[in-house]
């Protein structure tokens, strides 16, 4: 890795922190122009990670580095590969929406919103792209308190139990990791993630240090049965909370197993996977029947994503089965699935909980009840819904079928059933969505409320078109996504699959 | 040739972005001129495709159009395969699909909806050629899908009607049912052959005969029965096989011109088109023929009986498509998968006819498709009325029309054939004759014949409606007629399908039949010695009796066999099970999922019970912290002596 040979990296990160600052001193007036200028620019700058990636190598790109506590070996440390640079394009591209959804929405102090919102995007992009343990630990927990402070401020009436909950729970779960990231400094002598998968480990410790990331990665994903403090976190936040919360934060901790668990504690992930596999499916089939009853729309959303993050650890961890059976392309087909499911879900669950926002600043209720027959009076909604709808119900060509198809495929060459359970999605997703469509959406004019509707806005339109032709775009050429993993992914499980002692 | 074939279904693709995006700008003419035209030049194109493929024998066609995406080794591509089977699907899809648009302007005439539902059913167009023109695992799947979404967003086309939001939402996920099967049969492709490439799975189908699955306890299963049946499952659900049959009346609930294109002649027949596409790998496993077999026979016999209580006019002929896509799997069971396909074509063709004709009647009606309240329409509706006899001729098998051509070979093939179960499905065809004779013309007699049951005001307004409605009628009456006669030499007993269709020698019945079979004026006289002839008349001479004779029999057995009626009518009871055990139950068991296992057990006694152990021990420990020295004192004394004890004694 040479010196700072690029500052791509640290501009995505601090222009939007740096932004950020910057609107909530500038004040309320000037608030939103400045926030758009913020995001537009943040995203461009960004561009470049993906159009001037190189998809030959699996080493780090756009790689800074800057010494910072040299005396424990904590450095600053940058860098993307072809696991990471997706999520980081993904969270610039939703910080984008997120501005437009926030434009009028909201009153009160916007400047913090956007602000904060700006700041936490630099945040996010600090996470996917640190490979400092310690940088990245910061970044990772830092996410905490913007999305903390947005979700206690512009929250709903019962934020306050949604916030401590979820801090705690999150919270909780990183100490664990922070301990385990000390161990390995002390048994490596280095701070550096890359460096970090080559320190070799007893099986005990493996375990050790597994647990301790899977506390914090499984909170964080969410994995049943650690998953409670999302449907409470979502049905609080306000709509653009909800959507980075659901587009990326989740991510961290599936971005989590690929970069720490997995090639740090190979073995330990290893002997592990049955009980991973297990909570996986579980949190496909199990959380696919709560998502069916509920009565709230975020929440139904919210169980939703918990059911589509299932896909995300059931590709990463049928690896190890595939390994033992010598099919390291089945390894791959599982990783880039579990990665695509990640981006899809990030623009499919956005554009979900925008679609509920869109209504609740109309209506005030996110009660399926409190609706019916919406698409008499919003035509133009009615149908992004639907369609968003089926692309969360994996219907082929949309983006969210190409990752269940693939960690589908990959598990059917591990074991019948885990194929036949995870398939299971295909019903229980589109029965919880078109259930909710059909109530919400078709039907007659419900109540006045619905009757005094007015459709989406020249704002709102884009909005949800941007999300739109992303989620087409993947569905129909996931070749634009997939073609810049392979390379990496194939590093991983190569990587993963030798014995670390 | 490769922008030709490229150029079919982008056409109606094309067609239906514009109709569906810009529908409002372009106004109703030009949104229904756009999507003829789309699906026009498709039509004419799959001619000179006909021509190229069948007339002057050009090689099959198998090309990628581009990858979709590269993981794991295994190349997902798009890409189109057209052979004879294809080029013969594309012609009565786009046939089909472009009378149904020219009937459409008539029908939907007065429909806010107008512009929507033209972009819709280009867009049907569109998948279903992807579905048919497919060379490969993944893109069968998109149009497999995409098909099922077109058919959800028409179903409830009425977006208000509470019953047709229903019924979408059931079509929906009765398919998806089947489509959970037909991923896992795909997955096991994958499994095996590491390619989704219809060549690769062929080429490997023995090799996958020889392997063996574990899948529940020690039983070994033979991988390619396991992947078969699986594939079938899906197309139990597209094609509406008995128990996944559901959802096909309650989708009778949509504008009638797509139950004509879209429940009747194409959709619905994908399933079939599947198999018969697989034939190379069905015909590896007899486990899974006969599992074919027997639900293409159940689904024949019982559906079409409960065609006989429907007094509705659409799902007397929805039970009858039901029933005559049982024939299509008996077909396949046997593995006569030219005679399935065969009858698939003739069907089409008479069975959007007569679709086309109920609606025709429908609209004459003012939307009355009860048909306690039709009656005497003969004279009203000429060209309705001699359309609607030659589809239900055709329909029910009259020497010479082209459902007699396709049904008969089905039953002869069943006949012929030594597979288990065939005895079954051989009465069970055998019987369908008869009710399919007697369901097709009671709905005939009861619709045109008799006195006049509508009330006055209807009746003056009664009329044939215009052109654009007729029209397609008797282009849709005339290959009703003439298709079976013309095409039965080269598509069933000739060579129509070498080397496209596998049949094993040991199940080659139609093989079998074709030693005898010399021409169509042979098979025609052939038939009078064989009892589906007189089955066939026995049928409509019972409806003549029943319902125009003396229509005081219907009434007296309905009495007299309450419980059978009862039964029928509530079509075995499917509904209420399906709704019983998989509506109340899912919903029975989500409730207790959320609120036994989230909120009690995972966040009452571990989230909000660690919270609350924290807050009670912090109550206790606060005791302990009192402030008084003498306190503090005596609990050290206590320590001192417990650790000088320990000491000790150790």
């Amino acid at each position: 890795m040479n010196e700072s040979s690029s500052y791509i990296l640290s501009l995505t990160i601090w222009l939007p922190i740096l932004g950020g600052a910057a609107i909530v001193a500038l004040g309320d007036s000037r608030a939103r122009p400045l926030a758009a200028l913020v995001s537009v620019l943040t995203l461009l700058v960004s561009l470049p990670l993906y159009f001037g990636f190189d998809k030959t190598t699996a080493a780090m790109q756009f790689t800074e580095q800057l010494k910072w506590l040299p005396d424990f070996g904590i450095n600053y440390l940058l860098g993307v590969d072809g696991i990471s640079m997706p999520l980081v394009i993904l969270t610039t591209l939703i910080n984008v929406i997120v501005v437009i959804s926030a434009w009028e929405v909201i009153k009160d102090r916007p400047a913090m919103y956007l602000g904060a919102f700006q700041i936490m995007t630099g945040i996010m992009v600090g996470v996917f792209s640190a490979l400092d343990a310690i940088l990245f630990y910061i970044f990772f927990e830092a996410t905490l308190i913007p999305m903390f402070l947005i979700i206690g401020i512009w929250g709903g009436p019962n934020r306050v139990y949604a916030t401590i909950k979820f801090f705690l729970y999150t919270f909780l779960g990183s100490v664990f990791m922070l301990i385990a990231l000390i161990y390995l400094y002390k048994a490596g002598g280095t701070f550096n993630i890359l460096a970090m998968h080559t320190v070799e480990l007893g099986q005990k410790e493996q375990l050790w240090i597994f647990i301790a990331f899977l506390v914090a990665f499984a909170v964080k994903i969410p994995m049943w049965p650690v998953h409670t403090w999302l449907p409470d976190a979502h049905v609080e936040a306000p709509t653009a909370g909800s959507a980075v919360l659901a587009a990326i934060m989740l991510k961290m901790g599936g971005y989590g197993f690929l970069r720490f668990s997995l090639p740090i504690v190979p073995d330990a992930s290893a002997a592990m996977d049955g009980l991973m596999i297990t909570l996986s499916l579980i949190a496909v089939v199990y959380i696919g029947f709560v998502a069916l009853v509920q009565n709230d729309m975020k929440k139904l959303i919210a169980y939703s994503s918990i059911s589509h993050m299932g896909f995300v650890t059931l590709g990463i961890f049928i690896a190890f089965i595939l390994i033992e059976k010598g099919d390291a392309a089945g390894v791959a087909l599982g990783i880039e699935g579990a990665i695509m499911q990640m981006i899809s879900h990030g623009f499919i669950s956005a554009a979900m909980f925008l679609c509920v926002g869109v209504m609740y600043d109309r209506v005030h209720s996110r009660e399926i009840s409190a609706y019916g027959g919406v698409i008499n009076t919003m035509p133009v909604f009615g149908a992004f819904m639907v369609f968003f709808a089926m692309a969360n119900a994996g219907l082929p060509g949309t983006s969210g079928f190409v990752g269940e198809f693939m960690v589908i495929l990959a598990s059917f060459k591990t074991n019948f059933w885990i194929a036949f359970l995870a398939s299971l999605t295909l019903i229980l997703g589109a029965a919880y969505t078109l259930w909710m469509v059909k109530r919400v959406i078709f039907g007659e004019v419900a109540n006045e409320n619905v009757a005094a509707l007015k459709d989406i806005g020249r704002r709102e339109f884009w909005m949800l078109a941007m999300l739109a032709v992303f989620v087409l775009l993947l569905g129909v050429i996931p070749d634009v996504l997939t073609s810049v993993m392979h390379v990496s992914v194939e590093n991983l499980v190569q990587h993963i699959s030798i014995n670390k002692y | 040739m490769k922008t030709l074939y490229t150029l079919i279904p982008l056409a109606p693709l094309f067609a239906a972005i514009a109709a569906g995006f810009f529908g409002k700008k372009l106004g109703r003419t030009n949104s229904h001129r756009v999507t003829i035209a789309g699906v026009a030049i498709a039509f004419v194109l799959s001619l000179v495709a006909f021509k190229h493929v069948v007339m002057d024998g050009a090689p099959v066609f198998n090309e990628t159009l581009y990858t979709w995406m590269v993981s794991g080794g295994i190349r997902f591509e798009i890409g189109f395969l057209v052979d004879n089977l294809t080029v013969l699907m594309m012609l009565v899809v786009t046939f089909v699909s472009l009378m149904v648009h020219i009937y459409t302007i008539g029908y939907m005439d007065e429909d806010p909806g107008y512009e929507r539902f033209f972009s819709y059913i280009s867009l049907f167009t569109f998948a279903m050629l992807m579905l048919v023109m497919s060379n490969n695992f993944l893109q069968l799947f998109f149009g497999w899908e995409a098909v099922g979404l077109v058919s959800y967003l028409l179903i409830g086309f009425w977006f208000k009607k509470e019953t047709a939001i229903f019924a979408n939402m059931k079509a929906f996920l009765v398919n998806r049912v089947g489509d959970f099967g037909f991923l896992l049969g795909i997955a096991g492709i994958v499994y095996y052959t590491n390619s989704l490439s219809y060549v690769d799975a062929f080429a490997a189908g023995d090799a996958i005969a020889g392997q063996s699955m574990n899948i529940l306890g020690k039983m070994e299963w033979s991988a390619i029965t396991v992947i078969c049946i699986c594939l079938f499952i899906g197309a139990m659900g597209k094609s509406a096989q008995v128990p996944l049959h559901v959802w096909l009346p309650d989708s009778m609930e949509g504008p009638t011109p797509i139950s004509a294109l879209i429940h009747a002649a194409t959709m619905v027949t994908a399933g079939i088109f599947m198999v018969a596409r697989m034939s190379p790998l069905f015909e590896l496993s007899e486990t899974a023929l006969s599992f074919i077999l027997i639900i293409g026979s159940i689904t024949a016999l019982f559906m079409g009986l409960i065609g006989i209580v429907q007094n509705d006019i659409k799902r007397v002929v929805a039970y009858s498509t039901l029933s005559q896509l049982g024939y299509m799997t008996v077909a396949l069971g046997v593995s006569a998968y030219s005679a399935a396909i065969f009858h698939l074509m003739t069907h089409a063709f008479f069975k959007a006819l007569l679709f086309l004709a109920a609606g025709s009647v429908i609209i004459a009606l003012h939307h009355e498709q009860d048909m306690r309240k039709m009656g005497g329409l003969r004279k009203y509706m000429p060209i309705t009325y001699w359309t609607s006899l030659i589809g239900s001729l055709a329909l029910i098998g009259f020497p010479g029309l082209s459902g007699f051509f396709s049904k008969d070979i089905i039953i002869e093939s069943v006949h012929k054939s030594t597979i288990a179960g065939s005895t079954f499905a051989y009465w069970s065809v055998l019987a369908g004759v008869f009710i399919t004779a007697f369901y097709s013309f009671r709905m005939f007699f009861m619709v045109f014949h008799g006195e006049t049951r509508m009330d006055k005001h209807t009746a003056e307004h009664c009329h044939e409606p215009p052109g654009v409605v007729t029209m397609p009628l008797i282009l849709l009456a005339i290959p009703s007629v003439l298709i079976g006669a013309l095409t039965v030499s080269a598509v069933v007993f000739g060579d129509y399908f070498d080397g496209v269709i596998t049949v094993a020698a040991a199940h080659d019945v139609i093989g079998a039949l074709g030693e005898t079979y010399h021409g169509v004026w042979g098979f025609v006289k052939h038939a009078f010695a064989t009892p589906p002839v007189y089955l066939a008349a026995a049928g409509v001479i019972t409806a003549w009796v029943f319902y125009l004779l003396a229509p005081s029999i219907p009434a007296m057995l309905h009495k007299r066999l309450g419980f059978l009626h009862r039964l029928l009518e509530n079509k075995y009871g499917f509904d209420d099970f399906n709704q019983f055990l998989f509506g109340a139950g899912s919903i029975g068991l989500g409730r207790t999922l959320w609120k036994v296992g989230d909120q009690t057990l995972i966040d009452g006694a571990m989230v909000n019970g660690s919270a609350k152990g924290v807050g009670l021990f912090a109550h206790v420990a606060r005791y302990v912290q009192s402030g008084y020295l003498y306190h503090y004192a005596f609990a050290m004394i206590l320590g001192l002596l417990a650790m000088l004890t320990w000491f000790l004694f150790n």
